[in-house]
């Protein structure tokens, strides 16, 4: 066993660092800094450079674009984004559709989607969930009926992040209503220009615009674009959930995340001592900081089983877990740390709105962070869900 | 002993909840916001004059109703059971609880007016380097000939853009976070030099920034003696923060049964998810955390008129505790909705969003914890 990284390493370390702070774009920094909201060409704007380097997809087979890093070197990968609080590259094509296809697609499937996802030509969505199926997802109803080489699909799909940018979706929908619920689903790549699609949002509390509803209305999808087998669209579903787990636990986030608190507690005045000299909140920092370091050697023993050639397994629920609620309580220390400046609501640089916003800049977006972060153990299959999977597959009980 | 309501007290329940059921439904209060003003004057002018409810703190001579702590408490835990968001807690409770303080000229002028519905009252108390505590003032009022010359930046004032007048702390003298030296001021809204910045504030309310430059204002308005205001600022927030802890139980309360009614509705695994024991397990814990804030709520309110110390211990209880109910009882509430939870769209995510103001409102958990630690506990 050994804690340190390897000379290897550290040049590899050394190497993507200076990579990122070359070439991060620094417009994007900057609407960072002032908590403004990204558009879908700044989302662009860091992919288009990582595909152009060729790191787009480090977790990809080489054939279809992949870097070839080891697990360790794609966990130092996503430490070192996190360190320069790079955004996140949307997972929709990267991290979900394009694995399911390069594993289940065919040839013709791979030719035609994979260079898209890559290049981020097509921005994809997910459409997973409906209003009567969350975490009991195999019970969605969306219903696609074969008419010639067309499947002709009606139905209702909810909480579909950003498919208000979206070029394509992968859905799941019914094809046999009647087989029992989790056989009868087929695995979909729909065009979301196709007649009959509508996407329209949902405004989450902190007034962002991340998620949508998707109706989808006789819309017509040639067969050729269902992956894998009908019926069986299922196994693609459960191995999309199981694949890429590897940063579902966002250590390197988080510390950034406890970092930033430390420097709002540095700054915030509490009587006559700065906030981080009050005993209670340092305790709460401290706990924080602990329980990172808990859950980053848990993720750590499990980078290295997946190096070794075991897992990834059930503990990934268990990352999920831990990671989602130190998120959540990291969002939580940030909004008690900036005090009265919590309440003021600033709605972001719409048009016509050049005032600098209320109260100091850390302030700006605690309070929607932290409603917006209660999201974290809904989503992904909800922490009650994650616990259900614990129970069953690590416990056997 | 006797913990049950008068026949007033009860009729003032019914009226109010009555009046709120007809008016305050949840698109009805989204429509306000979003309105001018981001208000509807035409509640506050029903509460005022076909309800009297405004009165209802203040002493029969006054033409109030004759009630006091326990009236205020009982109106704002209704306020909270709709998210309402009239500047009940800064005109009556704070305005109302200053000038009865005082007493003398300065009630008989304005309480009947607060009654009527016409003075509004915005408490200007926090500054950007203050956090929660009181004392710790930077603006001055300076004396100037018969009167005194405002100067400074109050944050974060909640209903100051609705305010007639505004409720000021200043420092007549000392420094920094001394006691000596606070004074208190009720001002005209609209004196020459108040400079404010305008908001709305992430649960529904309108806030301002206030900035005082050169704002000359008379002998007149200084509440109390000069320079040995503290005394009465802390009391006056000690009954506010029980107010929003009475807000905080009717916010709770409908958090919790709206839990409870989603759970019962929604399906999944082929059952309604209130049949799973962990989610019952849940409820029930957000349940007991209700009950008890309403227990800390009464107690504090019952023991406000106490000595200083005796009443700041007992608010620092009540507050410490019911902020972590409206926590726990919030946060549980979302997760337990899922996803639907955090839309715009249902009430339960606007309860959640009052519920976390209300958390550091006048002090968090942690600042009140500390200061019953040093009023209670010796080393």
């Amino acid at each position: 066993m050994q804690l340190e990284f390897s000379p290897e390493e550290i040049a590899f370390q050394q190497e993507v660092r200076a990579f990122i702070a070359e070439n991060y774009p620094e417009q994007l920094r900057g609407k960072q800094d002032e908590g403004e909201e990204l558009s879908k060409e700044d989302f662009l704007s860091w992919h288009r450079v990582l595909a152009k380097k060729g790191w787009i997809a480090p977790a990809w087979p080489v054939e279809y674009g992949g870097t070839g890093w080891n697990p360790t070197q794609r966990f130092i990968w996503s430490e070192e984004l996190a360190r320069a609080d790079c955004i996140q590259t949307m997972p929709f094509g990267l991290s979900m559709v394009g694995p399911v296809i390069y594993t289940f697609g065919t040839p013709e499937q791979k030719a035609r989607f994979l260079p898209g996802i890559l290049s981020g030509d097509d921005w994809w969505c997910q459409g997973y969930s409906e209003p009567g199926a969350g975490s009991d997802l195999a019970s969605l109803r969306t219903k696609a009926v074969r008419d010639g080489d067309h499947y002709v699909v009606n139905g209702q799909k909810t909480w579909t992040t950003m498919a208000q940018h979206a070029d394509w979706g992968f859905f799941l929908v019914r094809t046999d209503p009647d087989a029992k619920q989790q056989e009868g689903i087929s695995f979909l790549l729909i065009d979301m220009k196709s007649p009959g699609v509508t996407v329209r949002p949902i405004i989450t509390l902190g007034g962002e615009h991340e998620v949508n509803e998707v109706w989808l209305e006789d819309v017509r999808v040639p067969v050729d674009q269902r992956v894998y087998e009908e019926n069986k669209g299922w196994t693609c579903a459960k191995f999309l959930l199981a694949h890429e787990r590897t940063g579902i636990a966002a250590v390197a986030r988080s510390k950034r995340g406890v970092e930033k608190i430390k420097a709002i507690a540095r700054t915030e005045q509490d009587g006559d001592r700065p906030l981080i000299a009050n005993p209670f909140f340092k305790r709460k920092i401290a706990e924080l900081e602990i329980d990172l370091t808990a859950l980053e050697f848990t993720e750590l023993r499990s980078v290295a089983g997946i190096a070794a050639g075991k897992g990834p397994g059930p503990e990934s629920s268990l990352l999920k877990i831990k990671g989602s609620e130190i998120q959540q309580r990291i969002t939580e220390l940030a909004l008690e740390a900036v005090g009265h400046y919590g309440a003021p609501y600033f709605r972001g640089f719409g048009e016509g709105d050049n005032e600098h916003p209320i109260g100091p800049d850390y302030a700006h977006r605690a309070a929607p962070t932290y409603f917006n972060a209660r999201k974290t153990t809904i989503y992904g299959g909800s922490n009650e869900i994650q616990r259900n999977i614990i129970a069953k597959m690590v416990l056997g009980v | 002993m006797d913990f049950s309501y008068t026949e007033t007290q009860d009729m003032i329940r019914e009226t109010l909840s009555r009046f709120l059921a007809d008016t305050y439904d949840f698109d009805s209060r989204q429509k306000m916001i979003a309105g001018n003003g981001g208000r509807d004057p035409g509640i506050w002018r029903a509460l005022a004059t076909e309800l009297g409810m405004l009165g209802a703190a203040f002493s029969e001579e006054h033409g109030g109703l004759g009630g006091g702590h326990l009236e205020n408490a009982l109106i704002m835990e209704e306020l909270g059971k709709v998210i309402a968001i009239e500047p009940y807690l800064q005109t009556v409770v704070l305005g109302g609880g200053a000038l009865k303080a005082v007493g003398g000229a300065h009630a008989d002028a304005f309480i009947p007016e607060i009654i009527g519905g016409n003075v509004i009252i915005a408490f200007a108390y926090a500054e950007p380097q203050g956090r929660y505590d009181l004392a710790n003032i930077r603006t001055a009022a300076k004396k100037d000939g018969a009167g005194y010359v405002l100067n400074g930046h109050k944050a974060v004032v909640y209903a100051a853009p609705w305010a007639t007048h505004l409720l000021v702390t200043a420092r007549t003298g000392g420094s920094g976070r001394e006691a000596d030296g606070v004074s208190l001021f009720l001002i005209d809204a609209s004196t020459p030099g108040i400079v404010r910045r305008d908001y709305p504030t992430v649960d529904g309310f309108q806030a301002s920034e206030i900035y005082f430059e050169n704002v000359a204002i008379s002998a007149d308005t200084l509440l109390g003696d000069e320079g040995a205001g503290l005394p009465l600022v802390e009391q006056i927030v000690d009954e506010a923060t029980v107010a929003v802890c009475a807000e905080a139980c009717g916010v709770a309360l409908k958090l919790h049964e709206g839990t409870l009614d989603y759970a019962r509705q929604r399906n999944q695994f082929g059952q309604p998810i209130s049949r799973f024991q962990v989610l019952q397990h849940r409820m029930v814990d957000m349940f007991m955390e209700v009950e008890q804030a309403k227990s800390m709520t009464t107690m504090a309110t019952l023991k406000l008129d106490l000595t200083a110390a005796e009443r700041m211990a007992a608010v620092s209880a009540c507050k410490a505790k019911v902020s972590r109910a409206a926590k726990f009882v919030g946060q549980n509430a979302i997760q337990t909705h899922g996803g639907i939870g955090i839309t715009q769209e249902l009430a339960i995510g606007h309860y959640f969003k009052r519920a976390t103001m209300i958390e550091n409102q006048f002090g968090s958990a942690d600042h009140h914890y500390e200061r019953f630690e040093r009023l209670t506990l010796e080393d």
